[in-house]
């Protein structure tokens, strides 16, 4: 499957070594925690700018927005599923159910977008646009973020 | 992906990552991961299917109740690709003087608007309007001829180019089909079975022999094509 291939290739590529994983616990029960998603699926909302190749920036999902573009330059992975189903990619939809079921809290105000899966990007969201998502996800007194990939 | 997750955890955030290349999360662990083998492009498995993307995030939020970490499990289910071309009705051949790929790529715009008017956003316009796939085509096809790839007329970058086209046709797809496509169906469909998609591997391959830089020929199809 042509899948594997990619999969093999990824590995490939080379990786820093960041030493061990940090570990923040969970102080709280998951049904009074908020959540926000971060996806490197490199979405943008229609109107603000796309992605460029080696974009180390972020851009903002306000939570109510579902006009959302799928703008990473990779050609690498399945878009029909998301023409299909924006929470294939992205389950804000998913997390409003969860919050209404009260298994989560709430679902956070703010999500946010990278462009994952680049070689050359590691340092600048390592250092600073990493960091500075983390701090608006405080700011929202966010405690827990799911991350998707593409 | 793996990174952010790190970077989040640092700063006092805990985080859930559902992964798609297993090989790179056990390189670079995150705090906590889900390996789902799924379609490269659809982290949460299966489009339109709430159940299953439910069983993703409750296996997913569950790694939060680990005492310690890094934690890295494989949810249960492997979804295949089927590697068959979708099924897709396609316009009839309107204006044989056109480019097949012209005169196709014409012929979906109502099916293209469709899907457009339903979901209300298209993923089109990195450096192409809908309208200007068809002429996009025409580069292409006349590349694919033997045209010179940097005289040929491409209004943007030809990798972008080569973007708007494959969403034209993928959004198009969805108003003529009655099921979410299976992802390496409609891959199949689009590089195999489409005008658009032969011309586009076609201009590739001439691109590359005529000396284009590899970052552009390559990155305007899948690298597996």
């Amino acid at each position: 499957m042509s899948d594997q291939t990619l999969r093999d290739f990824a590995v490939t590529t080379p990786m820093p070594d960041m030493g061990e994983a940090p570990w923040t616990p969970l102080t709280k029960p998951l049904s009074e925690c908020r959540v926000a998603i971060v996806t490197t699926a490199a979405l943008h909302v229609v109107r603000d700018e796309g992605f460029v190749p080696d974009d180390t920036t972020y851009r903002v999902l306000p939570a109510d927005r579902r006009d959302l573009v799928l703008g990473h330059w990779s050609p690498n992975f399945d878009r029909s599923g998301f023409v299909a189903d924006l929470d294939v990619v992205y389950p804000i939809d998913r997390l409003e159910e969860l919050a209404a079921g009260g298994v989560i809290g709430s679902v956070a105000p703010h999500h946010y977008a990278f462009a994952g899966n680049q070689e050359d990007t590691l340092t600048g969201i390592r250092l600073d646009s990493g960091p500075a998502v983390a701090g608006l996800l405080r700011d929202d007194d966010v405690d827990v973020v799911l991350l998707t990939p593409v | 992906m793996c990174v952010l997750a790190r970077v989040f955890e640092e700063h006092g955030l805990s985080t859930v990552a559902l992964i798609s290349v297993r090989g790179v999360a056990e390189q670079l662990p995150p705090p906590r991961g889900l390996y789902g083998e799924f379609p490269l492009g659809r982290p949460l498995g299966r489009p339109n299917d709430a159940p299953f993307q439910h069983d993703v995030l409750r296996r997913a939020f569950a790694l939060l109740d680990r005492p310690s970490g890094p934690v890295l499990e494989d949810h249960p289910e492997v979804i295949e690709s089927d590697t068959q071309p979708l099924a897709c009705p396609m316009p009839p051949r309107y204006d044989p003087n056109l480019p097949e790929a012209v005169d196709e790529a014409r012929g979906l715009r109502h099916a293209y608007d469709r899907t457009l008017a339903r979901r209300g956003v298209t993923s089109i316009g990195r450096v192409l309007t809908a309208d200007q796939v068809p002429n996009a085509l025409a580069v292409l096809a006349a590349i694919a001829d033997g045209a010179d790839w940097k005289d040929a007329g491409f209004i943007g970058d030809p990798v972008q180019t080569c973007h708007d086209i494959r969403t034209y046709y993928e959004e198009a797809a969805l108003s003529l089909l009655d099921v979410s496509p299976d992802a390496g169906q409609g891959e199949a469909w689009f590089y195999e079975q489409t005008a658009a998609g032969r011309t586009m591997l076609a201009a590739r391959a001439q691109m590359r022999e005529q000396g284009a830089p590899f970052p552009i020929w390559l990155y305007m199809a899948r690298a597996t094509r």
